[in-house]
Parts: structure tokens; sequence; C-alpha cells
């Protein structure tokens, strides 16, 4: 189980607190279907795919991220207990989206890297590595119940 | 996953830009490294790796020097690293996976510093330019 000391989880909730989820929520997952374009496999309903500025602008994206960066803000919460907090979203994820967990892995890095974008100087090497340490464990959390 | 043309000309147009201070970003990127993922220190037991070391920052030039050659022969990432790759491989014997940490950590400090030239597409450039360097830098193994 992952343990984030008191500092740690004053870097995530100082800059959570900041966050416009909305947007963040489409830019994370418009930039995981633009770097990594495999990712698409799962939005073949999503319509116009066929560029960057077409992923970016599209507003199913832009509802989805919204969706999936709500979610995060609920690991915020519960940063103590990730696996209970992320059961029933990890089995959706298995038995109903099939989605393999290094996905999770490469939207936390997207995550970071957006936040870095984001906040600059505040985010320094120790409020990074508070960062990656949550997006591993909710990662970890959502493959938890996977078979 | 091909470095496409318009790849090349978003990587070398940022590389420009970054002019003179390559090194200081790649020693944010090193850094950022040994604090986000510490498993990469055990690679330098035999540095200080305390903030504003001046090995850290030796490293990190080094680092830069290699990038700065990898820009400038992108359609020969294998050849221009094949030393690199033996030194990593044979010597160094890091294992790959923390290129990719590295790699990460350097977009991140890109990110920071340059927040408006990294849209979308230079995000996706840079992500595939660093994959094929490590790449390459991963070839002599094995």
């Amino acid at each position: 189980m992952v343990h984030f000391s008191a500092e740690e989880k004053t870097a995530v909730t100082s800059l959570w607190g900041k966050v416009n989820v909305e947007e963040a929520g489409g830019e994370a997952l418009g930039r995981l279907l633009v770097v990594y374009p495999w990712t698409q496999r799962f939005f073949d309903n999503f319509g116009n795919l066929s560029s960057a500025s077409a992923i970016m602008g599209n507003p199913k994206v832009k509802a989805h991220g919204k969706k999936v960066l709500t979610s995060f803000g609920d690991a915020i919460k519960n940063m103590d207990n990730l696996k209970g907090a992320f059961a029933k979203l990890s089995e959706l994820h298995c038995d109903k989206l099939h989605v393999d967990p290094e996905n999770f892995r490469l939207l936390g890095n997207v995550l970071v890297i957006i936040l870095a974008s984001h906040f600059g100087k505040e985010f320094t090497p120790s409020v990074q590595a508070a960062w990656q340490k949550l997006v591993a464990g909710v990662a970890t959390a959502l493959a938890h119940k996977y078979h | 996953m091909v470095l496409s043309a318009a790849d090349r000309a978003a990587v070398r147009a940022l590389w420009r830009k970054l002019g003179n201070n390559v090194g200081i970003y790649a020693t944010e990127a090193l850094e950022r490294t040994f604090t986000a993922f510490p498993t990469t220190k055990t690679y330098f037991a035999h540095f200080d790796l305390s903030p504003g070391s001046a090995q850290v920052k030796a490293h990190g030039k080094k680092v830069a020097d290699a990038l700065t050659t990898a820009v400038a022969h992108m359609d020969d990432l294998p050849g221009a690293l094949s030393a690199l790759s033996d030194l990593h491989a044979h010597q160094l014997r890091v294992d790959p996976v923390n290129f990719k940490f590295l790699g990460h950590c350097l977009l991140v400090t890109l990110a920071r510093h340059y927040p408006g030239d990294f849209g979308p597409a230079m995000h996706a450039s840079l992500d595939k330019f660093l994959s094929h360097v490590i790449s390459a830098l991963a070839s002599s193994y094995g």
C-alpha cells in the first residue's frame, strides 16, 4: 500500500485546489490521444480524431477527459486507500472496457507534464515526486482487480 | 513510429530556442529523475546528489551534449549514439528502463520552462524523438 507523507499530501492537494478539472481533463486525454495514437483504439465512436487540433477540440474528448479527471479528484480525497477507492473502476476497466493498465501509466505521466506546464516554478522536483507517486498509485489501484 | 520531417523540424526549432541552456535543463531533468524515481540513484552512489551538486551539473552537461548530438543526427541516431550505447550497455550497465524516467523528466522540465511552446504536437514530436534516442541507446544491449 502506498503511504504519503504529510508533505506529499500537501504538495498534491495544494496544487489540485488550483486545477481547472474540466480544462485539464480535456487537455490530458487529448494529449494522450495525440502523443500515443494507439490509445485512440478505445475511442472509435468519438468522431474526428484525425489531427492534433481535431483531437484537442473534440467535444467528446473534452467531456470524457473531464469525467476521468473528476474521478482522479476522488483519488486525492482517498490517498490512504487508493485500492479501495478504485476497486469498482478497476473491475470496470478490466471486465467491460478491456483497457491495458499501461494506458493508466501513460495518462498519469501526461497529467504530470500538463501540471508542469501550468504551474511552472511551483512544480519543483519534490512536488513532481509527490505527483509521480500519486499517479503510480492510481495506476496500480486501477490495475489491482485485473484478472 | 518514424520521425517525420515535421517532427524533426519541431525538435530542431525548440533546440535552437534552448540555445546555450540545454545543460541547465538536462541538469534539472536529472535532479527531477533522482527525486521522483529514487531507484535511479543506485547508479550514482559515488555522486553527491544534494541540490546544486557540481557533479550532477557536470553530468547534466554530458547529457546535454549527447542530446544536442542526437538532434544534429536525427537521420542516423543508432550510428551517432553507438559509442554511448556501448558505454551504457557494457561499462555502466544501466538498465534501459531508466532512460524512460530521464526522458519523461526532460519533457517535464521543458514543459515547465517553455509552456507556450509545449503544445500537443510539439509534445508528440519530442516524445517520439526521445523514444528514438532511447532505442538507439539501448541498441547495444544483450
